[in-house]
């Protein structure tokens, strides 16, 4: 019996199928004229044997920004007006969220293995419990989502991930114009009739560059050089221009 | 051609922002209004983060405002000796609205606020105005000169000064009022406040409508100078880039303004403004009237 078991337990290794992962970049850099990004992602699946029976492998990809609490506000009808009543905190909340799949999403993951890795967009989003006196408290996560959906933020894009001999991937993930910086991990699992069965994890860099770089550091360290600075710039403009319009009257 | 904000965070059409700097640059120049009350709520439009939009709009009313004041002074129509007094109770007021809108942030109830502010100030006075100029504008039509009342219990206070380019002599009191009223409205509603202190100028103090625009041109600049030091050195809100941009569009737009200013009775000058108010105002009550199409909002931060 015992040795049974060894045999079974060297029969499977810890992971018959692993990601191999490249990006087309790992860093995206916020320039003036920045209009959103998109990134090829791509990989392959290193097997040390053959391709196992069974289910179809299929590909789960998540690019997620950095988390922040947010407080989400509803408004009631009070004295005829519309009027921010109740207000639930979420504890955190991804910035951007996108999610491609090789398949429909029924087919590519179980509730259960969803529930565990947090996958899907409500999943995603952390609430740990609204104050007693709100009722329907899940319509208030259920808001950020359909807000950030509209936006762009929140992407759920269900067989955009292609999948070929269930060994070469690759999908893009578009990025909007609109993008917070920080560290965007992105994830990749693999699973097999619904069942994670691997995943990866790397992470893409969004950083301001150059003179967006410098301002908003100056900003931030040194504000009121800031905004001494603000005001010269405008103060400077605003006689510059003045000058300008009345040579050009005189002349 | 679209520009990434540092500080909004956020890409927007550079030409967008070119235009609409130019629109309320002509109406700062033509009626000495900051044009901070169209800006503003046109920045919450087009997706601008609204503590962005309300400090990084401070910043850009003293570009605009700057240019015009200097167009003013050459036609010596800045009374600086009432400016100053206004701008003492403008920078005490400016500090108090601070406090207030930081006490009302910690409610929650920051944004009802300023735009219930925004519905009663533009309606009173837009009304106010409106139907004060459609009189004055009759009686020159007819051929009567408008008199204006000499004596009201403004004349009554004490510690009386001359002022002898707007030809006044009265107490320093209520100058000083409206500048603190001024400077507080400015804190919180992201505005220079020249719609409130312009029609105070001419119904409270009793200026003449020529000094008045200049004059408040000169105590705008000082107020939301303040104002967007204060809102970069504790929010962090102050967006140079969109700023320059407005005011690359608002600088030249106010030149125009004045020019076009120049050429318009007073009264006209004056109706057109009520409409505008008035237009303003509509909008923003009915925004708050009509069943919003989401009636959930987001804020990034707990609390």
């Amino acid at each position: 019996m015992r040795w049974l078991m060894l045999l079974l337990l060297l029969a499977l290794p810890a992971k018959a199928e692993e990601v191999v992962l490249g990006l087309s970049k790992d860093t995206v850099s916020i320039s003036t004229n920045f209009e959103g990004s998109e990134i090829l992602i791509y990989g392959a699946i290193k097997r040390a044997e053959p391709t196992p029976d069974g289910p179809p492998l299929q590909v789960i990809l998540t690019v997620s920004g950095p988390s922040q609490p947010l407080t989400v506000r509803r408004k009631d009808r009070r004295f005829g007006i519309w009027v921010n009543t109740q207000a639930v905190e979420v504890d955190a909340a991804p910035s951007f969220y996108a999610i491609a799949t090789s398949a429909p999403w029924e087919e590519v993951i179980t509730e259960v293995e969803d529930l565990r890795h947090r996958i899907s967009i409500p999943r995603a989003i952390r609430s740990v419990g609204a104050p007693m006196d709100v009722e329907d408290a899940q319509s208030f996560s259920d808001a950020v989502i359909r807000i950030r959906i509209d936006n762009g933020l929140y992407q759920l894009r269900e067989g955009t991930v292609e999948l070929r001999e269930e060994t070469l991937f690759n999908t893009r993930i578009a990025m909007p114009a609109n993008l917070t910086e920080g560290d965007y991990a992105t994830r990749i699992f693999l699973t097999r009739g619904g069942q994670v069965i691997s995943q990866y994890q790397t992470t893409i860099d969004v950083r301001k560059v150059g003179l967006e770089r410098w301002l908003f550091t100056l900003s931030r360290q040194q504000p009121l050089i800031y905004g001494l600075m603000s005001l010269a710039i405008a103060i400077a403009a605003g006689w510059g221009a003045s000058a300008a319009f009345r040579l050009l009257r005189s002349g | 051609m679209q520009i990434y904000l540092p500080i909004a965070e956020v890409s927007v059409n550079a030409y967008l922002l070119l235009g609409l700097g130019g629109m309320v640059g002509v109406l700062s120049g033509m009626f000495g209004v900051g044009g901070g009350f169209l800006m503003t709520p046109l920045l919450f439009f087009i997706g601008i983060p609204p503590a962005v939009a309300v400090a990084t709009e401070a910043n850009q009313i003293v570009a605009s405002s700057f240019s015009g004041v200097l167009a003013h002074l050459r036609r010596k129509t800045v009374d600086l000796k009432m400016g100053t007094v206004l701008l003492i109770g403008g920078l005490v007021g400016a500090a108090l609205g601070v406090l207030v809108f930081n006490y009302l942030k910690s409610l929650g109830q920051v944004d009802l606020l300023v735009r219930l502010c925004y519905v009663v100030f533009l309606g009173v006075i837009g009304g106010l105005m409106f139907i004060e100029s459609l009189n004055a504008l009759r009686k020159t039509r007819s051929g009567v000169v408008p008199q204006r009342k000499k004596h009201n219990w403004v004349h009554g206070l004490p510690f009386k000064m001359r002022f002898r380019t707007s030809g006044l002599y009265i107490s320093v009191i209520p100058p000083l009022i409206v500048g603190v009223v001024v400077g507080v409205l400015a804190a919180i509603m992201g505005v220079g406040g020249g719609f409130i202190m312009v029609p105070a100028m001419i119904y409270l103090l009793g200026m003449p409508t020529k000094v008045v625009v200049g004059t408040s041109l000169f105590q705008i600049i000082f107020v939301t100078g303040f104002t967007t030091l204060l809102h970069a050195t504790t929010n962090f809100t102050v967006d140079v880039v969109l700023a320059v941009l407005l005011l690359v569009g608002g600088v030249i737009g106010a030149q125009v303004g004045t020019v076009i200013g120049a050429r318009l009775k007073a009264e006209q000058l004056r109706i057109l403004l009520a409409i505008m108010v008035l237009a303003v105002c509509g909008k923003l009550a009915l925004d708050l009237l009509i069943m919003p199409s989401e009636l959930f909002t987001i804020g990034v931060g707990g609390h």
